[in-house]
């Protein structure tokens, strides 16, 4: 579903994703490990139109359509969904709104009808269930003084609302207590499925103790330096990232 | 509709008695203003002696004033003398026949805002028949009023059949030498409307301009007069949610608010008239003086405003908190784009004791608009226990537009409270990009983020209004991001 080739982006000038490729099919989960600056978030933000980022060279092909050429609403509505490492603060704005207006977008989109807020209430509530979320929640503004742990979470109940096919999470795991991390690792597993595909962008393994990978790779110095199954991560926690690095320039 | 009955018959006489039909030539005045033009207005309209003195003392007064400088904002001088004061409704051989002869823009733009298609017709000035489905409601609801005791009518009217009321309240709150544009319109004004409510009567509905099928075509100085006597409540709704068909340069009104012992007024504006076009030509100088007295104990003047039109906005709807316990309130949202210019904010004067007041204001720039907040906080030495609380947010889209503070702060009684907060941001990038990337249109995702940024004065309105507020807000911004 996603193919990536020989990626070049950068940010301010400065080179971050320096021939990357990865081959996603539907359902697979892959890690994307790495240390800080080897251009895993650049990947997610590249992958999801964000402004600023500034592909140079190579291809990302996303069901067979040229997805760099899609601007990043349309990327949404085709089912790629990007859960943010810092999920923005919008005051004022509920939560239920927001919500309700992403999923009727990406209904539109298909085809189908929009639901009202009747119908919009009975899928949310059965979602918020999963990922044991209070009702508030709903009526809050969207992020407004949600903690860490609750932003996480939101945006956890935003793809089991919107059932992407393509999820990017990215350092998901970040900030959260091990309960959190349980919840949400839940969460994302009970949303595996054989037509889904998930990117889980990780600096850590404890993530991976959760959710199991059928991939992992190891970024470094903006491309994909190794690639293994899970046991390469419980390498990488034990030998650290050095040692990719140094293989890597060897 | 052989079965009308007689409130009806009446009703639509009294509008064409009143409606400058019949006597359309004669009512044409050259443009100029002098003392002759205001005795001409004066007889035209059949005023007792009292109100001509007022408008000639008035006139008197303002040839002394000079126009007001310090405003932020900037336009060419207008000339005085080029206007023609017997401005008064536009003659029905005039307006469009049919909504086929009005211009598509504006019925492009009532369309998105979800007016029904009569009350468009209304709103653009036709002269139509269908207009008569409203007159029938507006007359049901005067039938209620009555029944409640409310006095609801044109100024003219109540000129003519309260006159006892006109003279003991007109000018109470912004005398005739207020300021230049308040008594220009002292002198000049030509309509506009009235209300009382006796002692103790809660209005038993919203009352609005809207059901006064000639507010629409009000002229450029109106007047509007609501006196709140003990104990009653009113909520009063003015202005009309889409643009008006009007060419007028200088609208220069006056609103005067008297709230009695433990009386509430509740006065909301919609404003969208004209604001110009993208570079600024054309568009309505709204330079409007709005007041409020909570002339007794335990009153209460509530503003809530949303104003997204005129070229140049510059009004400061006040309270006068006299009363003991009295309580002022400003909610306002201000959105400028283009070229257009706005210095808006409120003055809350307080003298009796534990009087308070709030003050929320919300300013929204984009394109090359420049938008101010300007407010006076006065606490005199008799208002021991006084509390004023202000927020004051301003939203910038786009980097050429701006937003001002003017905060005026006096407090000579030790024992009062005033607290001032300020903020001003940008539409954020990441709050536009979070949107999007969970597929949400651009434009939709902006009119989400601004409707946040309003809440707080948006629920303030009253329902229907909200809504429509909301719609207006979304056209008013249509493509200033992006």
């Amino acid at each position: 579903m996603l193919n990536i080739q020989d990626l070049h982006a950068r940010v301010d000038d400065r080179t971050i994703l320096d021939g990357l490729s990865l081959a996603v099919r539907p359902g697979e989960v892959h890690a994307i490990m790495g240390p800080n600056g080897s251009g895993k978030s650049t990947l997610a933000n590249v992958l999801a139109g964000r402004d600023g980022y500034e592909v140079t060279s190579g291809s990302v092909t996303y069901f067979g359509r040229d997805l760099l050429d899609m601007a990043p609403e349309e990327r949404a509505r085709e089912g790629l969904f990007l859960a943010f490492q810092y999920p923005v603060e919008i005051p004022g704005v509920n939560n239920a709104y927001l919500l309700k207006a992403a999923l009727n977008a990406v209904r539109l989109h298909r085809g189908e009808a929009e639901l009202d807020a009747f119908e919009f209430l009975a899928v949310i509530k059965e979602k918020m269930a999963l990922m044991h979320m209070d009702e508030s929640f709903l009526n809050r503004g969207v992020n407004e003084g949600f903690s860490g742990g609750e932003k996480k979470r939101n945006e956890i109940l935003q793809m089991a609302v919107l059932e992407p096919r393509l999820a990017v999470l990215d350092e998901t795991d970040s900030g959260l207590d091990i309960d959190a991390l349980k919840v949400v690792a839940a969460g994302v597993n009970s949303l595996r499925s054989p037509d889904r595909a998930i990117i889980l962008v990780t600096h850590y393994q404890r993530l991976l103790d959760y959710i199991e990978p059928d991939f992992v790779h190891v970024l470094s110095a903006g491309r994909i330096a190794r690639t293994g199954d899970k046991t390469l991560a419980l390498d990488l926690e034990e030998r650290g990232y050095d040692w990719v690095q140094e293989a890597a320039s060897a | 509709m052989s079965t009308r009955s007689p409130d009806v018959e009446e009703f639509i006489g009294k509008e064409y008695q009143h409606g400058f039909v019949t006597d359309i030539e004669a009512d044409t005045v050259p443009p100029g203003l002098d003392e002759k033009v205001i005795r001409l207005i004066s007889g035209k309209k059949k005023e007792p002696a009292f109100l001509l003195d007022w408008r000639l003392r008035a006139f008197e007064h303002w040839q002394t004033m000079r126009e007001p400088r310090w405003p932020h904002v900037h336009y060419e001088p207008i000339d005085y003398q080029a206007i023609s004061y017997f401005s008064a409704p536009k003659s029905k051989d005039d307006a469009p026949k049919s909504l086929d002869e009005v211009d598509p823009k504006l019925l492009e733009t009532y369309e998105k805002l979800g007016i029904p298609l009569h009350e468009r017709a209304i709103l653009a000035g036709v002269a139509v028949d269908a207009v008569f489905d409203s007159v029938s409601v507006a007359t049901t609801f005067k039938g209620k009023l009555a029944e409640a005791g409310v006095i609801f009518c044109s100024f003219s009217e109540a000129v003519q059949d309260h006159p006892e009321l006109i003279e003991a309240y007109l000018g109470s709150v912004v005398p005739y030498t207020d300021n230049f544009f308040a008594t220009l319109n002292s002198a000049v004004f030509t309509d506009g409307s009235f209300v009382y409510v006796p002692k103790g009567v809660r209005c038993p509905m919203e009352l609005s301009t809207y059901f006064r099928i000639n507010a629409a075509n009000t002229g450029q100085f109106e007047r509007t007069l609501i006196v709140a006597d003990e104990g009653s409540h009113v909520s009063y709704l003015e202005g009309c949610t889409a643009p008006m068909r009007d060419e007028n340069q200088l609208h220069a009104a006056v609103v005067e608010l008297v709230a009695m012992d433990g009386a509430e007024i509740k006065y909301s504006t919609v404003q969208n008239w004209y604001p110009g076009d993208e570079n600024g030509v054309g568009g309505i100088y709204n330079f409007v003086t709005k007041r409020g007295d909570c002339r007794g104990d335990r009153s209460k003047i509530s503003w809530t405003q949303v104003e997204t039109g005129s070229a140049i906005t510059w009004k400061y709807p006040s309270c006068i908190l006299r009363g003991a316990d009295s309580v002022g309130e400003f909610y306002s949202v201000a959105v400028t784009n283009n070229m257009q210019q706005a210095d808006t904010g409120t003055k809350m004067i307080h003298i009796g004791r534990n009087t308070r007041s709030t003050i929320v204001s919300k300013g929204i720039s984009a394109g090359r608009a420049q938008s101010s907040y300007r407010g006076l906080v006065k606490v005199l030495p008799g208002a021991h226990g006084a509390r004023n609380h202000t927020q004051c947010d301003s939203l910038l889209m786009g980097d050429r537009c701006g937003a001002h503070t003017f905060p005026y702060v006096e407090v000579k009684n030790p024992s009062a409270k005033v607290e001032h907060e300020a903020t001003t941001s940008k539409i954020g990038e990441d709050q536009l990009f979070y949107c999007l990337q969970r597929g949400i249109s651009e434009e939709d995702a902006v009119n989400m983020i601004v409707n946040g940024f309003c809440k707080e004065v948006f629920r303030e309105l009253p329902m229907e209004f909200a809504v429509e507020a909301q719609n207006l807000l979304s056209v008013s911004l249509e493509g200033a991001v992006g």
